[in-house]
Formats: structure tokens, sequence, C-alpha cells
């Protein structure tokens, strides 16, 4: 079992910024049912944004909240846009839409930014720190805290707050949210903005480890949602539990069988899930309406 | 620069004037400017396009004008056929250059071959010009020269067991397989082989397994992209104190700033004479023409030059020095002048093509080079 | 579109199909049209399997890559003829989508996206990884079919782009006339049935689940002949035929041009190969386009395009 802890480490490093991006696409689908392709679009936006602003000069902190901000501006566009006047279309018009929305953010980051590859410095420097005969990164610290801190922040605003639980009703059943007094086109554009928001604080916590480019979006929104519907979708702890578990896995076929399976041993272990688990592993129960 | 415009002026005069009822020169060119080899089709576009506005700014070719179209393959092999289709059948051109990866090589090469059309591939693999096909040429090295280039190195330093950690995209696996194939001709074993995708976050745990394999005294890392800086950086996170020799596929000074000066210390890799270029002594042939288009580049647009941006440059100044040459824009005449090209100076090394050759360069235009405090340094 | 035209949307088919070279000012438009033909024939597959039997699909490119790879693959290693490599390739994908298919179609919505999207990821990374036998991400040559050689012989003398574009064309025109006929067969009425309500399909005596398989397992035929096609007329294959990014494509053709439409199908197979090729000036903006067009269409157009023109044309409005 050489090099075990390594493992574990890289895989909780991976894990969570899988977990991240998952948390991500929570908040969107329980508002309204939609998995949002164009989430790992936010979290390029996070990290390209902060990279420029911060090369403009302003300091690292100022450039994280500006980036922040100005995503979750565009996962309200996103919604007034794309997804509002889309309202009710089925599922796979819903993938397309933000499937095109991913391709256009993606289009225009290209434009606006450059092709180049991109960093920051890391936040607490590059100095590994020596745990258990093992090693890890100061940054993969923030990232795997940054990834409890959005589970337990979530957690907390589904079932402790009234607007969380105004989300939940809205994705449950719309017409009576509205009749309960709910202003249902104020929870989408909640949702919409705080979903970017993770994506983007995402961005600016992963960039350091995983480098940001404007096309690094479609594999982190590949790996955040396999992570989600391992977990079943729209619940926290599936998004988290799902994304760590993905990493970790990952990381441990690394290390013991083949690198260049790694990821397959994750997507086998995903179709088994859900053959045995059609709703992911916390995923909610649900039967068809007739 | 300077010196390419010379060449190919004193080729004009030397040719004489040709008649001038011509129409333009269409040279076609189909890149992966976007898509996930776009740090390799973007430089090539950019330079093409910039050394075509010289070219015209300054009377163009035999006093034609080059009249340029560019396509952008998005390293897709079906667009690139679909794309070299167009720019043979529709714009009708008299040349391509292009493929920026071995796949879109491939599809571009079969079009240029059937229809008669000289091609200039800006791809690595040695397929491509082996076995030669009458019109696919290229300028990048292959990349068995490139694993030829560092087991040289390894073996001048006495080392014999050797980890490898490869990206599964083309450039890598590719590589992987040639490196795999050389290093028993430099006494070299491949004692480990780990692999990693284009778009992983974090390489500790492969490297831990060479880390823990026997007797491993360096490590050896192809691939291009992200991959390579966030390996770096995870070998010094595991403090493995053997040397790291990267690949061609990262010369540039963005590898540098990706992976940290710190962390890139001491990392050896093969490249050109473009990396060193303010370095070059005063009699290296190359220092004209390489410190020209380093200037011209980076001046133009604000960006560091990478090797990639220096095939496109030789392909363009192979293919104009032919065309100026053959006095003619007929494609077979421009093949022939083509392969006639004898000591043509480009960034990457100096051009000699032959009916057996269609690459050209030796190991010789090759520099070991290696990453000093922040910047590149030549090993002797 | 009214289905029961069967014999009107063939003769429109076969009409454009043989009038439009008459247009082609080169030999480049061949390769164009082929193009549409070879993906237009994937995406009929997938109206049969999204727009009759209402189930999604993210990894069709999975069987485009089974039927080009062993177009590649089988005259290589087992000298079959790339014809018959056609053929086994297709009975491969079917086997294939009948072994998945059963676990799978159990899932519904989002995650049988996710499944079928993990099917066509593990498909690439084998043909990716399996270097020695596929060459990997470089990919590798395909063997020539050999018929244009044959038609030569007989004094029918094609360029390849006309030869492909002949071919494809042919093959379109019976993939739409053997999923016309499904449609109205009792498989395809069942299919649509349980399109509506599963469980409305239940009670009145369908087998929901062998529709579901029956249609999955047809759709990954007409995939995997797309795919072969696409090998043999480009003479080299790389795994990307088989990448996350095709089946996205595939789905978003499907979709453009109208779900339940076999002719808006084509459509939109044809605007979304056109599109690239027309952009070509503005190729920095191609992606942007690309992805306003997707959304844009989505929302003012949510049957797709060919469905919506036509409900208009009639002035029965959306």
């Amino acid at each position: 079992m050489d090099g075990l802890m390594q493992f574990i480490f890289s895989g909780l490093t991976v894990g969570a910024v899988y977990a991240l991006v998952a948390l991500g696409f929570t908040i969107i689908y329980n508002a309204s049912d939609v998995v949002n392709f164009s989430q790992g679009e936010f979290v390029m936006l996070g990290g390209m944004i902060t990279v420029f602003t911060f090369e403009a000069g302003l300091p690292l902190p100022l450039a994280a909240v500006v980036a922040i901000a100005v995503t979750a501006g565009v996962g309200v566009a996103l919604n007034k846009l794309a997804i509002e006047p889309a309202r009710g279309a089925p599922v796979v018009s819903l993938i397309i839409i933000t499937i095109g929305a991913s391709i256009l953010i993606r289009g225009a980051s290209q434009l606006i930014f450059d092709k180049q590859l991109h960093r920051f410095p890391a936040f607490s420097g590059d100095e590994p720190l020596q745990v258990l005969g093992a090693t890890i990164l100061p940054q993969s610290l923030w990232v795997i805290g940054g990834a409890l801190l959005v589970f337990v922040a979530l957690w907390l605003f589904f079932t402790k707050t009234l607007t969380g639980k105004a989300v939940l009703a809205t994705a449950n059943n719309r017409l009576a949210a509205q009749l309960v007094g709910i202003n249902t086109n104020y929870v989408m554009t909640l949702s919409f903005a705080l979903s970017a928001a993770i994506g983007a604080l995402a961005g600016v916590l992963v960039t350091p480890i995983t480098l940001v480019g404007y096309d690094v979006g479609v594999g982190l929104a590949l790996k955040g949602f396999a992570a989600a519907m391992l977990g079943g979708m729209g619940n926290p702890k599936g998004a988290l539990v799902g994304g760590l578990l993905l990493g970790l896995c990952e990381a441990l076929t690394a290390g013991f069988l083949s690198s260049q399976y790694k990821e397959a041993v994750a997507f086998v272990i995903i179709l088994a899930v859900l053959f045995v688990m059609p709703q992911g592993l916390f995923g909610r129960k649900s039967t068809e309406r007739v | 620069m300077k010196s390419f415009t010379t060449t190919a002026l004193a080729t004009l005069i030397a040719v004489g004037a040709v008649s001038a009822a011509q129409a333009e020169i269409r040279i076609g060119v189909s890149v992966a400017a976007t898509g996930p080899a776009a740090f390799l089709g973007d430089p090539e576009a950019k330079t093409i396009e910039m050394l075509v506005e010289e070219l015209n700014a300054n009377g163009g070719i035999n006093g034609e004008q080059v009249e340029l179209i560019v396509y952008d393959d998005g390293a897709d092999p079906n667009k690139a056929r679909t794309f070299a289709t167009r720019l043979v059948e529709d714009d009708e051109v008299v040349a391509i250059i292009g493929g920026s990866t071995t796949g879109t090589t491939m599809s571009i090469m079969d079009v240029a071959q059937e229809e008669g059309i000289p091609f200039i591939s800006l791809a690595g693999a040695i397929a491509i010009i082996d076995p030669v096909r009458e019109y696919v040429f290229k300028t990048p090295h292959t990349d068995r020269m490139a694993c030829e280039k560092i087991f040289t190195d390894m073996q001048a330093r006495g080392i014999s067991k050797v980890g490898m950690i490869s990206g599964t995209d083309g450039f890598g696996a590719s590589m992987q397989a040639q490196c795999k194939d050389v290093a028993g001709n430099f006494g070299v074993e491949i004692v480990a082989d780990e692999t990693y995708g284009p778009q992983d976050a974090d390489m500790t745990p492969q490297l831990t397994r060479i880390k823990n394999t026997d007797g491993v005294q360096a490590l050896l890392n192809p691939g291009f992209g992200q991959g390579p800086a966030i390996v770096t950086r995870n070998v010094h996170q595991l403090g493995i104190e053997q040397p790291l020799y990267q690949s061609h596929g990262v010369a540039s000074d963005g590898f540098i700033k990706l992976a940290g000066a710190e962390a890139a210390e001491g990392v050896r890799l093969p490249g050109t004479a473009l990396l060193i270029a303010e370095l070059l002594q005063e009699g290296d042939a190359q220092r004209e023409v390489v410190q020209g288009y380093k200037a011209a580049y980076e001046a133009k647009y604000g960006e560091s030059v990478s090797t990639f941006g220096g095939y496109a440059h030789d392909a363009f100044a192979l293919m104009v020095d032919a065309i100026a040459r053959a006095g003619s824009d007929d494609p077979a005449e421009i093949r022939n002048a083509l392969e006639a090209t004898a000591g043509l100076v480009g960034t990457t090394g100096t051009y000699t093509f032959s009916a057996q050759d269609h690459l050209g360069l030796d190991l010789s235009a090759f520099r070991m080079l290696e990453i000093t405090n922040g910047g590149w340094s030549a090993v002797e | 579109m009214n289905m029961q035209s069967k014999w009107t949307q063939i003769a429109i088919l076969v009409a454009l199909i043989v009038i439009l070279p008459v247009f082609f000012p080169s030999g480049y438009y061949y390769r164009v049209g082929a193009l549409i033909f070879v993906n237009a024939l994937s995406v009929v597959g997938l109206v049969i399997l999204i727009g009759f039997a209402g189930q999604i699909s993210l990894g069709h490119a999975g069987f485009a890559g089974i039927g080009a790879f062993s177009c590649a693959l089988l005259p290589v290693h087992f000298g079959l003829h790339p014809a018959i490599a056609v053929l086994v390739g297709a009975l491969l994908s079917a086997l294939i989508a009948g072994m998945i298919g059963r676990p799978i179609l159990r899932l519904q919505g989002y995650y049988l996206a996710v499944a079928t999207l993990g099917f066509g990821v593990l498909m690439s990374m084998v043909l990716t990884n399996e270097r020695e036998l596929t060459g990997g991400p470089d990919g590798m040559r395909v063997a020539d079919l050999g018929l244009r050689e044959v038609l030569r012989d007989m004094g029918l003398k094609l360029s390849g782009g006309e030869f492909w574009y002949a071919m494809c064309g042919l093959v379109l025109v019976i993939g739409v006339w053997v999923a016309l006929n499904l449609y109205n067969s009792p498989t395809g009425r069942a299919m649509r049935a349980l399109h509506g309500s599963e469980v409305a399909a239940r009670t009145v005596g369908i087998d929901v689940a062998s529709k579901k398989l029956q249609a999955f397992v047809i759709s990954a035929i007409y995939a995997s002949v797309a795919g072969s096609l696409l090998a043999l007329q480009n003479g080299f294959i790389t795994p990307d035929v088989a990448g996350f990014m095709h089946s996205i494509e595939m789905v978003t053709m499907t979709v453009l041009g109208g779900v339940g439409s076999i002719l808006g199908a084509i459509l939109g197979a044809a605007i979304l190969t056109l599109l690239p090729q027309v952009l070509t000036v503005f190729a920095e903006y191609e992606q942007l386009v690309l992805g306003a067009v997707m959304i844009l269409v989505m929302i003012f157009l949510p049957r797709g395009l060919l469905p919506s023109i036509a409900a208009k044309l009639r002035g029965r409005g959306e």
C-alpha cells in the first residue's frame, strides 16, 4: 500500500474540484429541474476574470470578488434570456439550450480574453505540507475547505431558511408555490445567481492547481455532472459525496491499477450505481405523473 | 524576418523577372486556430497572416501579391478534410500549409496527394514523411527526433533508467510510443510508464508510482497543454530529486510561467533556437532569422513567440522560396522547386529537402535547453 | 409534418439529392453534400429514439465509433471486405446496444442522459487508449471500398466526391424509407405511445421496456452505419468520431430541425453541417453564432425548425 496517503490526498483534491462543480448544479436543478450544462463555463469565467483583473493590477481577493459578481450576473442573464423564455420545454430542449449557452459563453470568452492557459498565485504559497509521509499543497486545503463550506451553506440554506424552502417549493410545484405567495421569478433569478457564484468561486479556488483557459469548462461540467448524478441530482450531500467519490476512484485507480483507465473506472462505477439505484446514491424518489 | 525577405528577394533576382500576366498567388491554410489544439494553431495562423502582410507590402513573390485563405479546422480531421477539399476544388489554391495535429495532417495529406497540390504540414509524427509522399512535406522535427535528442543527453549524463509519464492526447501518445521504440538504441530502459488525461488536475498518484519504482534516474514527460505544467509542479511538490525532461511540446515562455520558476528550475527539453534568440552567438546561422521573427511577432501580437508559430514561419518561408524559384504558380512545378530546396535557414533549423527526405532537418537543429532562474539556457 | 405522406417525403428527398448537383459550382460541394447525408443518417436514427420513443442519448457517437473502427480494423485484421465490415459493425453496435440498453433504459431524464454519456465516454476512451489497435488519438487509415473502381470498369466514371455524394445519398434514402415505415407500423405506434406516457402505454398492454430497447438498438444501427460511411469516405479515422462533442452535435441536429420530423431532422443536419462552412470568414465568431442559434431555435421554435415553420405556414400558428 505504498503511497496510499498520497493517492488519497490527490483524490480528495480532485474530488473537491468535482464536488464544487457538482454543488453548483444543485441550486438551479432544485429551483427549476434544469441541469445547467453551462455550469462548467461559470467555473471557467471565475478563473479567467480573476486572472485578467488580477493581471490588470487589482489585488487578488478583490479580483476574485469581481469575478464572482460578474459571473453571477452572467447567470442571471442566462436565466432571463434563455431559460425563462423556454419554460415548460422538454428535457432534451433544455439540454440543448444550456449546451448552446455553454458554447456561446466559450465563444465569447475566446474573443474577450484569449486562447492561452493562465494561472494566478496560490493563496497560501506553493510550499507543500508534509502529512503522514505524503504531501499536499496548501491550495488543495483551500479547495477542500471551500467545497465543505459551500456544502454546509447550501444545506443550511435549503433546510433552515425560508428562501431555501421557497426554492424547493418552486421546483416541486411552481403554481402551488405562486399560490402560497412565493415570488417564483425572484427565486429563479436568485438560484441562477447563486449557482453561477458557486461556479465562479470554484474557478477562483482551483485555478492555481488546474490552470484555466477558455475551454476548460466542458471537461469540468462533464465530471461535475457525473458526480452530481452519482450522488443524486439536487441533493447537496449527493454532490459532495459524489464528487469526492469520483476523485478518490480516479486517484486510487491511477495509483494501484492503471492510469490509462482511471476515468473509465469512474464511469463504470457511475453506470453500476445507476443500475442498482436509478436515482443516484441520495436522490429523491419520484414517480411519473400520468 | 529581414533575412527571409532578402532570401526571397535574392532568389527573385536570380530567377529574373517572370511574366506579370499571372493572377494573384493563392495559398491555402487549414490550422486548429480554436479547439483543443488552439495553442498550436493560434500562433500558426497569426504567424502566417503576419508574414503574408509583410510579403505583400514588400511587393509579393516575383511581383505578384499573395492571397491567403485561412480556415480553422478546430483539430477535427473530418473538418480538415472538408477544408482541404474546399481549398483545392473551390478556392483553387496552388499550395497548402497547415495540419496542426497529426490527425488533421493525415486528412489534408490525402487530398493534397490525390489532387497534386504541394502541402507543408505543421505536425510532428514521423508517419507524415515516412514513407515519402510526392506532394507532402513538413517543418517540425519528428517526435522520434525529440526522443533521440533527449536520450542522447541522458546518455551523456549517465542515465539509463527512466520513468515516463505521458499525456493521452495525440502529441503525448505518439511521442510516448516513439520514445519507447528508440530508448534501447541509447541504452535507456523505460522502467515506469504512466499516463494522464489532457484535462487532469493532479498527477501525484502517477508520479508517486514512478517515485516508488526502483532505480529511476530521470523522468520524461511527453505532452502539451496544461498537463506538463501540472506534472512539473507535482514533481516539485513530491520532492522528486531526479532530473525532469519535458518535450518540445511545451517549448515556450508560457510554460515557465505556468509551472512556476521554482518548480521548473533544472527542467530540460529539446527546443529550437527561437527560445534562446537573445543568447545566439554572432556567427550563428539562424540568429538573424530567429531574432527577426521574434521581434516582429512580439511587436505585432504582444505575446511571446512559440516553437509552433516558428514551424508555420518556416513552412511559409519554404513555400515562398519554392514559388519564387519555380517562377510559376503551377502546383507541380512548385512541388519540384520545394523538393529542390537547399540550405534554407528557418527558425527551426536549416532545411535541405531531397526526393528521399521531405523533412530536411537533422538532430543538430534541436538544441537541448535547460530552465535556469526562470529563463532558458543552452546545455553544451 | 404529416407522416402519412410517406412517399411525398421520400420523393422530396430524392428530388433534392438528384437536382442539387446541377447547381454545384465545384467538387467541394459534393463533399459537403455527402457529409450532410452522413450526419442526417445518424440523426434519422435519433429521431426514432428521441422523437418516436421519447428517450434521450448523449452517447450515440459511441456507436458511430464502433461503425467507423469496424471499417478500419476488420479489413486489416480479418481480411474482411470493407462492405462486409459495415454490416459486421452494425451488427456489433446492435448487440452492444441490446446489452447495455436494458439496464440503461430503466433510467429516466437526466439519469438516462448521464448513463448514455458514460457509455459514449467509455467507448471513446477505449478507442483512444488502445493505441496498438486503433492508432490512438492520431487515428488510422481505412481501406478503400473499391466500389468506385468497379463502377469505372463498368463505364461509369465518378470523382471521389461524386461517388460519395451518390453513395451516402442512397443510404440516406434507404434509411429514411425504413424509418417512415417504422413510424406507421404497430411497433412505431407503440413507441410513440410510450413517448406520451409510459404508465399509460403500460396500462394498454405495451411492453414498454422492449419497445424502448428496440428504438435504442435501431438508432444505434443508424449511427453505426453513418460512422462507417464517414470512415470509408475519409479514408482515415480518429477516435474523435466517438467523442462527447459528436454525440452532442447529433442530438442538436435532431432537435434543431424538429425532433418528431424526419425531413426536419435532415434539415437540422444540413444547417449544422453548413454553418461552419458558411462562417469561415467569421471563424472567430463561429462558436458564438452556433450557441446563439441553438438557444434561439429552442426558445422561439420549440418543436424544431421544420414542424414550427410548417405549422406557421398552415396558419395554425404555434
